[in-house]
């Protein structure tokens, strides 16, 4: 009897749902949410996967150097689910939580989910790491008094704010300025922030094209076109993944980056796959300070080698961020020295901690959000034809993030009031 | 072919409606499944009601989006968290659209009508994409919804959800269990079996395929509604011809021999779905597949054929 099996079945789920809570001494589970099916999977789940599989394996045999010596989380061992980031981010969320009960959850890549499982985070009480995500709405608008909810990598709007001043400071023309982005939330955030912070740094442009071809589209043959008769001399692109590599490989041979200036926001992704077809001179960022751009210490050189080991190519930005993500719940797991969300949660708040890209400083939306600097730099190959940057720009924190009582959008209006770059 | 006879459904609705209470005692991540998959099994209903006429709709997510951002515009941008004004507002907003694009695609049979709904649908796609004030891709945030003015608290929240949830998926099951046995219902079957023998006996195929298409979008639009106030967040996938595929998907693997059959259907594909990502988060959707193609192997009529034959024999 077909319903009698069905309600069995549900039965028996039910059951088998209500395992063992966890215990003191028993591993932390980690859920982790990258992206493991789609476009985003390649550039972003991928090295987030490796990066923290690294870090996980490295911290369970106590070989992380200081100041994350100690074993584990707090003395205790760390195991990690893996969930594809592209099913439906709430469900899973709640599985995650109510059905495999992790210890916290770090990860989300795309800014709409983790716009989605922000308020579930509050609503379930569940120490909740975001990695990459870039959107500043997260703590300005869908969560407003977070508690359980934190975001160690930094928002959006250092991309482009880096971006305006970077290309100002290396006396770039800034008479002319044009944007390809993708047409969904991202690009168009990217192009708002960008072309705000040139008002905002009073540069005077004027914008000679605006394009939005669609996000995944592979083909820009019009787009460069008009990109190249629009005779700008600085070009903003936050294009990423499969779409940045095609318009690396369609807009190089027609001579777009001779004749302007392409500042790619994400470019340091494309750096390992299109070695030979970048061109030099092109001005890479890595969404933060990443990668090639991490600081000389202990730490970055470790993570740097210990990944490159392993998978055999060093780790992209994305890979950073996910460590950075791990080692900030340690960090407070640590400070807190216990077991309870909600003592974990109050020492994250505010907190500063080391990570292979340097201190960050859990500093806006209420203590949740991390800031950090930004840098941009051009691509060169040196002398045995490695990819590398140079020409190298940093910008600190407080220059490129809004302090904490104004929103990004606000931040930008107002040309930028409080910024320190010095 | 399928049997028509509907006078046993008010025993399998409240079969349905003995599930549900059931539901109620489930784990909350469990439930929460069951709670989306009504909300979806609503839509994939309306997808079945037109494929009995004949119709395949690859855009039914269209009057799934406008159900879902018309809780969320009002509730998010309006401040109107009343859920009987919300969802009240879905199933109009969605019917609206349903009465005037029904005008058109009521004319259209086949091919000409499942590429027109996607068309159209896709056509909303677009706008949301390009909306940025609704936050494009992103989509947005719904706040708690209020039951007549009675906020509930954070604890038992879920569970007034899902006891909303059910009691209108069950409502909507009985509505469309009426509609079936009226005679607009009755003639579906006749519009997809021969519309010029229909009309030599003086019925319209075109007003059947447009009440057809009117009770789908409201169905939709209901469970669009639903669904936004269940994960509080609404993005523009709901309209993208991925999503509405899903529905035809789940319209044909559950079976049209039932209205509980596609909402029955649909959790129990969600089911699989999670249990898969659990089991092999790296080739998830190769299992799925491979349910999905085992289905329409062995039970080319879809799951509720089990009970179907089950009944002849």
């Amino acid at each position: 009897m077909k319903l009698r099996t069905l309600t069995l079945g549900l039965a028996g789920a039910a059951v088998a749902a209500g395992g063992a809570m966890a215990q003191d001494g028993d591993p932390i589970e980690l859920g982790i949410p990258v992206f493991l099916s789609g476009a985003a999977s390649g550039p972003f789940g991928l090295p987030q996967q490796n990066g923290a599989t690294v870090l996980i394996e490295a911290l369970n045999a106590g070989e992380v150097p200081a100041p994350y010596d100690q074993v584990g989380i707090n003395g205790r061992q760390v195991e990690a689910t893996y969930v594809d980031e592209a099913a439906d981010p709430v469900q899973e969320y709640r599985n995650l939580v109510e059905r495999d009960e992790v210890d916290a959850v770090v990860g989300y890549t795309s800014s709409g989910n983790c716009k989605a499982v922000a308020p579930l985070a509050e609503e379930l009480q569940q120490l909740t790491v975001l990695v990459d995500c870039g959107t500043p709405q997260i703590f300005e608008s869908v969560v407003t008094d977070p508690t359980y909810l934190f975001r160690t990598g930094p928002t959006g709007t250092i991309d482009s704010v880096g971006a305006v001043r970077y290309l100002m400071d290396t006396g770039v023309d800034m008479s002319r300025v044009a944007g390809i982005n993708q047409n969904y939330a991202w690009g168009q955030d990217a192009w708002a922030d960008f072309t705000g912070s040139l008002e905002a740094l009073e540069t005077g442009s004027d914008i000679t094209t605006e394009q939005f071809p669609q996000v995944f589209a592979g083909q820009y043959g019009a787009e460069v076109s008009a990109l190249l008769t629009s005779g700008a001399n600085a070009i903003h692109t936050s294009f990423w993944g499969g779409d940045l590599e095609a318009f690396i490989l369609q807009a190089a041979p027609r001579g777009l980056f001779q004749r302007s200036a392409v500042v790619m926001t994400t470019g340091e992704a494309a750096m390992q796959r299109l070695p030979d077809e970048i061109p030099e001179g092109a001005i890479i960022g890595a969404r933060g300070p990443y990668s090639y751009f991490a600081p000389d210490t202990e730490l970055a050189n470790w993570f740097r080698e210990t990944y490159e080991a392993e998978y055999g190519n060093p780790p992209s930005y994305p890979a950073w961020k996910m460590a950075q993500a791990i080692l900030g719940l340690k960090a407070a797991w640590e400070k807190a020295d216990s077991d309870d969300p909600a003592e974990i949660a109050a020492a994250f708040e505010n907190l500063e901690f080391e990570t292979p890209a340097g201190t960050v400083r859990m500093a806006i939306g209420n203590g949740h959000q991390a800031i950090q600097g930004i840098a941009y730099g051009t691509y060169a190959l040196d002398d045995e034809g490695n990819p590398t940057v140079e020409n190298v720009i940093s910008y600190n924190a407080e220059c490129v993030n809004p302090p904490a009582d104004q929103t990004a959008a606000e931040w930008i209006e107002a040309g930028f009031p409080g910024a320190d770059c010095e | 072919m399928m049997k028509t006879d509907f006078r046993r459904e008010p025993l399998y609705i409240a079969i349905l409606a003995v599930l549900l209470i059931v539901g109620f005692f489930l784990p909350s991540w469990l439930r929460f499944l069951l709670q989306t998959a009504l909300a979806g099994g609503l839509v994939a209903l309306g997808v079945a009601l037109q494929m009995r006429a004949g119709l395949v709709n690859f855009g039914q997510g269209l009057y799934y989006a406008l159900g879902g951002y018309a809780v969320g515009m009002l509730a998010a941008q309006a401040g109107i968290t009343d859920i009987f004004i919300l969802l009240i507002a879905a199933v109009l907003v969605s019917t609206v659209a349903g009465i005037v694009l029904g005008l058109l695609l009521s004319r259209y049979r086949e091919i000409f009508y499942a590429m027109l709904s996607l068309a159209v649908s896709m056509i909303l796609y677009g706008l949301l994409v390009k909306a940025a004030w609704l936050g494009s891709t992103d989509g947005f945030n719904i706040p708690p919804v209020s039951y007549l003015g009675w906020t509930p608290d954070r604890a038992v929240r879920p569970d007034i959800y899902y006891v909303t949830t059910a009691v209108l998926t069950v409502i909507a099951c009985l509505a469309t269990a009426r509609y079936l046995t009226s005679g607009a219902g009755m003639l579906c079957e006749a519009v997809a079996e021969n519309e010029i023998r229909l009309e030599y006996l003086g019925a319209s195929p075109r007003k059947v395929a447009f009440i057809v298409i009117v009770v789908a979008s409201a169905l939709s639009g209901l469970g669009g509604g639903l669904l936004a106030m269940s994960t509080g967040h609404v993005d523009p996938l709901m309209t993208n011809w991925t999503t509405s595929g899903g529905f035809v998907f789940v319209a044909l693997l559950a079976g049209r021999g039932s209205t509980i059959a596609p909402v029955i259907g649909f959790f129990l594909l969600e089911l699989v779905r999670t249990y898969a990502l659990d089991l092999a988060p790296n080739a998830w959707q190769m299992i799925l597949g491979l349910v999905m193609l085992a289905v329409i192997l062995l039970l080319p009529e879809g799951l509720w054929s089990l009970i179907e034959r089950r009944r002849k024999a």
